[in-house]
Formats: C-alpha cells, structure tokens, sequence
C-alpha cells in the first residue's frame, strides 16, 4: 500500500511499516526547546529521573520569546537554561542569535527526511523543507532528551493541491491566510498537510517556510512539502548533514484532497480575533493602524525584510505609526545590514528590535495600548495575544505591512509592488 | 475514580492564549500563582468561580495555539478536575495526559452552565445530575490510558526509564 510522507518518516524512524492512525514509538533526529518551555521541560527531565541526555549533539535550547530577558523571574528561567545547557553539553542560542524557528534549519540542524519534536507549536514549519516536524509540550520534550525517542499516532494527510501562480504582490502568507480562512483553525485537526502544486513548486524555500509555520493554524500536526531541487541547494548551504528526502507514493491514501487555483487569490488578511477569520484586502482597507509589526518566524526572513524595504524605501511611514522590526535571525540581520535593508527600514521610521519573536507574544518589545489596531506578519493574532486583551492585531504579509505602515492604515500593498 | 462538580462553560476554540497569556507564563515555573490567571481573558474572575473538583465544559478544538504545558498545569492548579470538550487540539491534549489532568471528549451540548455532573473516568460514563442523564465518552487511546494508569509520563518514565507503550 502507497505511503504518504508522514507515514513514511514514521514508518522509518520506527523500523516498522506503520500507517494512519497506528501508534509508532520513533527515534528522533533532532530536539528543540525554547524558553517558554524549556524551563519547563527541564523540570520535568529532573522528575523523571533524568541524568544524561541521549545524546547533546542533537539537542538545542534557543533564548528567544523574552530576549533580552524583561524582568528579573524571566533572567531566573533564562539562568536555569543556561545552566542546564552547560551541565548537560547541549547547545544554547543565547539572546540575539534568533527565532528557534529560524535557527534550526539555518543552523543546519535538519535535513530532509529527518524526524524533529519541538516544545513550541509552530516546530511544523521545517515541514518545508521536507522534514516531519511538529510541536509538543515540556514533558514529551523531556522525555524525547532522556531516550532520543517519542511515541507517535500516525496522522492522517490531507493534501492541498495548489495550481496556478500567485498573482504580483500576492505572496505565500496570502494562500496560506486563504487555506486556513477556507478549512478553519481545526480543519486539520490530528492530520498531516502536504502541500504541493505548480504554486508551491514555484516558491522560494524561504516563502515556503511560511506556509509550513502555519500548518498548526488550522489544527495539523505537520505541514509538508517534497524536496525538490530547491531544497536540495538549500540545504547544501546550510547543513553538512546527509538528507535523505522522502516523496509521496502516487498510490497513497489521503483522508481529504483540495484543490485550488493560486491565481485567484489576492492579498489576504486575517481580522481579530481568530487566525481562521480570514478576508480578502478589500473588505477591511482603510482600517486606521497604530502600530506595524514585521518578523516573527513566520515572515521574519531575508526575502521578508527585502519585500518590505522595497515598499517603504525613501519614503516615511505614517508618523500616527510605530514600525516594529523583529529579524528571524542575527545571520538574516547581517545579510540585511549588507544588502542595505535595515537602512532603507530604518531611514523610513522603523524601530529595529533585538532578532526572535520580538512582540509577537507580548512579553515585550511593542505592547500595544488599548482600542489600538496592530497590523503584523506573524501568526496569531489571539485576543491578549500581543499582550493587551483590548488591542486588535490583523495579520497580513510582509508586503501589506510595509504599505500599510506608510499610509497608517491597513493599505493593498499592489499598489506599490510592480 | 468519580469526580464531581459543577460545570463551568466555554465556546469552541479556547487557545492556550486564552487559558494562560504569554504576560504571566514566562515569568515564574510557580503554577499556583499562575493558576490564578486561568481564563483571564475569557472570564477576569473565573478562578474566583472555581470550586475544587469543578469541570471545564468547551466546545471543539479546545487548547488550540501554543504548546504551552502551563496551560493544563494552570487548569489542574486551579483545582479543575477534568476538562470535558467536543474535541481538544492534538497538542494541549498530550500535554494533559503527560501531566495527570483528566480530559473527556463527549457532546458537551448535553451539558448547561452550572450543571451539576459525576464523571467516572474508569468506566467512561458522564452522568448530568441535574438534568438526570446520562453522556457517553470517547475511550481515550490505549498508550495515553498506560500513561495516565502509571500516573503521567513522569511517572511511567521514573518506572520504566523510557517509553514502554
Ligand atoms: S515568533 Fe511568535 S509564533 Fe514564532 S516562535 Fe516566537 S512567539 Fe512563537
């Protein structure tokens, strides 16, 4: 019987022939905290008996949702981490270094082919890059440290056939907003997305991380693309590591298919409160913003910060807005430093912050006020979620926030992108 | 084991934002201050309306967004006995069985605010006690009832020294 990917990751990393909805217990490839989790997680490893790790090459913690550390109970937490980092030779990404997101596959920790758990839900988004990915909590985190292994129910695939090309200034936050708007927040519930088609093929590997970093939007618990030769040289420079890809068989059971046609999608934007409430720009242009949020790991990348720049570049951004810049990375904030896009950011108004997850989870770095109105490249917009339950955050793509941040209100960015 | 208490009702799509916001999490691993923030977007008083033993009563998709562990730590903190919901999202609802709070999947529309209810976890019968009937539970899959039998994964872990599923 054919195999979709998630079964046939699974079916590897078990050593058995495993299929939807069965149980495997499988090694992993790679494990990550952060540190709203990690400390947790450490916790937990501690309650378990725990003393070494199985193995610290394949181990990481990253500092990123409050780096730098905002109040004096997060630099305890951040200490822990430090500390249990050192005892235990695993490596630690300090403040500054970026989105735990960023910095797996940047860093070169996974390859195509690999299994990967992640305390943080949006781990999916290596599913780019053909890695099944998915997030858990602190004490499978634990767990996965102390035995280098999880237990797994074998999810279910739903495939997202997109045909078609995006339009200009239309980008893969818009079809991602536009599935997620189209199956709601649990339309995927328990399963794996694969997402393949002409629109995805044409895609950088960087535009298709935002996509994957959305899976768990609607509920999935992974959200997979073929590698293709784009992953490949991707990957070349970014990892010494042997990937081993793995393609859907022509023969394999989906439990849903949708197809789509990418042409006919515009500029998306999803409304307060709910990532799944979902409109085409037109339906809320105009809407007055105080604030403009660019980064996060779902669109804090190279090509992100270069499409905005290009928008706001010798121009001023609304002077009724702030312009928070948050880069994925401190390797995305040289590159970007090089090619002169901070510069055009910040001559246009920009605040850039510390790179990692900036104001996205509302710890720090840009609260919003009350009655205020945030738009922002990120991937919740959750009442409270940026930290004031009285504020209103729409998301969009790297492109709206640019156009919108200079005309101070939520603004259709093909008007600037030729 | 039967619990009882009394039902505590919210919609569909409660996120792990809703139940323990990003503002109080990351600051302290003390879940009985966080405890005190449960719901506090949804309802600023709810751990004030908390008797011990009462049950959350949600809709689908229940603890959806983040991976936050403290999110099922707060609940169990704030003295929640179970969570009874239409459906949980995959995450929060591994992290429950890991950490030892019972959650129910059943039709949660059988149940009002308020209503008093006796769930037997073992047998997997819901009675509404004040509506005088009965609700029927999904059985929870085998490795999560191993796991919750030894007490959590902590637990199964201190016995076994790793996975024994
Ligand atoms: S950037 Fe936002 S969504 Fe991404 S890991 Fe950080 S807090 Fe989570």
């Amino acid at each position: 019987m054919g195999k979709t990917i998630a079964e046939k990751i699974l079916s590897r990393h078990s050593g058995t022939e495993t299929y939807a909805n069965e149980i495997a217990v499988a090694g992993l490839d790679f494990v990550m905290g952060q540190d709203g989790t990690s400390p947790l997680a450490i916790r937990a490893f501690n309650d378990m008996g725990g003393e070494k790790v199985f193995d610290s090459s394949k181990i990481a913690m990253v500092i990123d949702h409050s780096a730098p550390s905002p109040l004096e109970g997060v630099s305890a937490l951040h200490k822990l981490m430090r500390e249990f980092a050192a005892d235990k030779g695993i490596k630690l990404y300090d403040i500054g270094c970026g989105v735990c997101h960023q910095l797996m596959p940047e860093q070169g920790h996974v390859v195509s082919g690999d299994l990967v758990i992640g305390a943080d839900s949006h781990t999916c988004s290596y599913g780019a890059i053909n890695v099944f990915s998915t997030g858990v909590g602190s004490t499978d985190l634990a767990a996965g440290m102390i035995s280098g292994k999880l237990w797994f129910k074998v999810p279910e695939t739903f495939k997202f056939q997109i045909n078609g090309k995006l339009g200009r200034g239309v980008y893969s936050k818009d079809l991602i907003l536009y599935l997620i708007g189209d199956v709601t927040a649990d339309g995927a519930t328990y399963m794996a997305a694969e997402y393949v088609g002409e629109a995805i093929d044409n895609l950088s590997v960087e535009a298709r991380f935002t996509i994957s970093n959305m899976a768990i939007e609607m509920g999935a618990k992974a959200g997979l693309m073929r590698a293709d030769a784009k992953t490949e040289a991707w990957l070349k420079a970014h990892s010494d590591r042997v990937s081993q890809p793995v393609e859907a068989d022509p023969d394999a059971v989906y439990a849903k298919v949708k197809e789509y046609d990418a042409s006919r999608i515009g500029p998306q934007v999803a409304r307060p409160h709910t990532v799944d409430n979902v409109s085409p720009i037109e339906e809320v242009e105009g809407t007055l913003i105080q604030q403009a949020m660019l980064g996060t790991c779902t669109n804090g990348r190279l090509e992100d910060l270069i499409i905005a720049a290009e928008i706001v570049r010798g121009k001023k951004i609304s002077p009724d807005v702030r312009f928070i810049v948050a880069p994925s990375s401190r390797q995305v904030y040289l590159e970007a430093m090089n090619r002169g896009v901070i510069q055009a950011l910040v001559e246009a108004g920009a605040a850039v912050v510390t790179p990692g997850c900036g104001p996205c989870v509302g710890t720090h770095n840009g609260v919003p006020s009350d009655g205020e109105n945030v738009i922002s490249t990120a991937n919740r917009n959750f009442k409270g979620r940026m930290g004031n339950n009285r504020a209103f955050v729409y998301l969009g793509s790297p492109a709206t926030v640019a156009a919108s941040a200079l005309n101070g209100k939520i603004t259709d960015p093909r008007r600037y992108v030729r | 084991m039967e619990l009882k208490g009394r039902a505590h009702k919210f919609g569909n799509d409660v996120n792990t934002d809703y139940i323990i916001s990003g503002r109080h999490k990351f600051k302290t691993l003390d879940m009985n201050e966080l405890a005190k923030y449960v719901m506090e977007d949804l309802d600023p008083d709810f751990y004030s309306k908390i008797t011990s033993g009462d049950f959350i009563v949600a809709g689908s998709n229940f603890g959806c967004g983040s991976s936050r562990e403290q999110a099922p730590q707060a609940i169990k903190c704030a003295g929640i006995g179970a969570v009874l919901a239409k459906s949980f999202a995959r995450i929060f609802y591994r992290n429950a069985i890991n950490i030892g709070l019972p959650v129910v999947e059943c039709d949660t529309d059988a149940i009002s605010a308020g209503d008093e209810l006796a769930v037997d976890l073992s047998k997997g019968i819901i009675k509404n006690l004040t509506q005088g009937r009965e609700i029927a539970v999904k059985p929870l899959p085998e490795v999560m009832i191993t796991i919750l039998n030894d007490g959590g994964l902590p637990a199964h872990f201190r016995k076994h020294g790793t996975f024994n599923l």
